[in-house]
């Protein structure tokens, strides 16, 4: 039904991958050319339905990685070695090649450039993707607010969009924080170990100044940080989340 | 229709009756956790499950009370709206039709409302007559808190966000009022085999 677009429908769309850029060894990025696109918001996500000769289809979601202002619309797709869908996404589709989705979907974890109240990111992992968004759309809109994003990977090597983060670093507003689980770089001055208690209660700002706050990646990942959140007194309501991924029970 | 994706093979139905998988699901062993926020953690004494709103009088049971109710084991199949289906899981609880017993209403509605804010809407034909539970176990023990324990609804045959956790009332309402994520543009009413994800489907 590409293309038969009812008022209030999500219908399915065809998009051409127009680029692909490999962000990690596990994590590529594909930037689309949708004719159709509506437009989105920060944080927003699109589903992807493949289709096998013999008709068999696979749906999947994925996190949108570009701003509202971005041309294109760009996903970043994580590989999960015995996954169905993103293999196919990192390792097979190219260039030139289409790929039907539809979307935006979800209007609870975005973040809008007129919302007043700094803005806390929290990140695991390719849990980053929704967040990028909602950075560029800041580095796009610059409105009055302090940012602060806080990203666990376990090395630097895994930290999707490294040199980005770094140039929006630069921004006066903007702090980058990064915490490496698993291996340092020598000389690594940043937080090690995982998210914790100590790193969140350094960098969050006091319940008063009311941040908004959002937090994606794994299960286990989005369960600890936002536990510390509302441990050191971060209010619940203001604490948005996404998880993936499996919880071990 | 929709186009091959190019080398795309898919790895098919290895696992379940394919009967028993609605069209874009899945078959996952895991349990994989969707919430919009922090996970609440009630401690049980200050726990307690109301019925109220569009009621001649309204009821409220405390947990050792919740616990004391007839209570009903069923395995069942689960669907999520991001994909994944889970087959045979064992839940006990008590059914919405005994619990909706204790009450007199014409409202034909209801919206469950939970710790943490998070609130959805059913119809009474949706959750009567063997079609929804408060399930208090999940496969022999507690629900884990991730997992919408102490208590959650548990609605099998619509997606599985119609399931709420961390369940704490039942609110009877005379209209349809929609709950969070059908305000945020999923489908209101969530049949799985009619593949309403969103609005509009």
């Amino acid at each position: 039904m590409a293309g038969a677009a009812l008022p209030g429908r999500l219908s399915w769309q065809l998009g051409r991958v127009v680029d692909t850029i490999e962000e990690t060894r596990r994590a590529k990025s594909l930037v689309l050319d949708l004719p159709n696109w509506q437009g989105h918001r920060a944080g927003q996500h699109v589903d992807i339905r493949l289709t096998a000769d013999d008709g068999y289809q696979a749906q999947r979601g994925y996190s949108i990685a570009s701003a509202p202002e971005d041309d294109g619309v760009m996903l970043t797709v994580d590989r999960l070695e015995r996954g169905e869908v993103s293999p196919y996404l990192t390792d097979v589709i190219e260039q030139g090649d289409e790929l039907e989705l539809r979307g935006p979907i979800g209007g609870y974890f975005v973040w809008d450039a007129s919302q007043s109240g700094p803005l806390l990111l929290i990140s695991g992992g390719s849990g980053i993707v929704p967040l990028r968004a909602m950075l560029r759309h800041w580095a796009a809109a610059r409105p009055a607010v302090e940012v602060r994003l806080l990203h666990s990977a376990r090395s630097l090597d895994d930290v999707i969009y490294r040199d980005e983060l770094m140039r929006l670093a630069a921004f006066e507003e903007v702090d980058v924080r990064i915490a490496l689980t698993r291996a340092w770089p020598d000389g690594w001055r940043g937080h090690r170990g995982r998210v914790d208690r100590d790193f969140l209660d350094g960098a969050a700002w006091p319940p008063r100044d009311q941040p908004h706050i959002y937090v994606c990646g794994p299960t286990a990942f989005v369960e600890a940080a936002t536990a510390a959140l509302v441990e050191t007194g971060q209010q619940p309501n203001t604490i948005k989340t996404e998880r993936f991924g499996p919880t071990g029970n | 229709m929709s186009p091959i994706s190019r080398g795309f093979l898919g790895r098919r139905r290895s696992r379940g009756d394919p009967s028993r998988v609605p069209p874009g699901q899945y078959v996952t062993d895991d349990f994989p956790v969707l919430s919009a926020g922090p996970t609440p953690h009630t401690p049980l004494p200050d726990w307690s499950f109301t019925v109220d709103g569009a009621v001649v009088k309204p009821v409220s049971w405390r947990w050792v009370e919740f616990l004391a109710l007839p209570a009903e084991h069923v395995t069942v199949d689960i669907h999520c709206v991001t994909k994944w289906s889970k087959l045979d899981t064992s839940w006990r609880g008590v059914s919405l039709e005994a619990l909706l017993k204790t009450v007199e209403t014409k409202a034909e509605y209801l919206t469950a409302w939970c710790d943490g804010g998070y609130t959805t809407n059913l119809a009474l034909d949706d959750v009567l007559d063997g079609k929804a539970w408060v399930a208090y176990e999940y496969e022999g023990g507690p629900i884990h808190p991730e997992h919408g324990g102490p208590a959650r609804l548990l609605v099998p045959h619509l997606y599985f966000w119609k399931s709420a956790k961390w369940v704490r009332g039942l609110r009877l309402t005379p209209t349809d009022e929609p709950g969070f994520w059908e305000t945020y543009g999923y489908h209101n009413h969530g049949d799985p085999w009619l593949e309403q994800r969103y609005r509009g489907d």
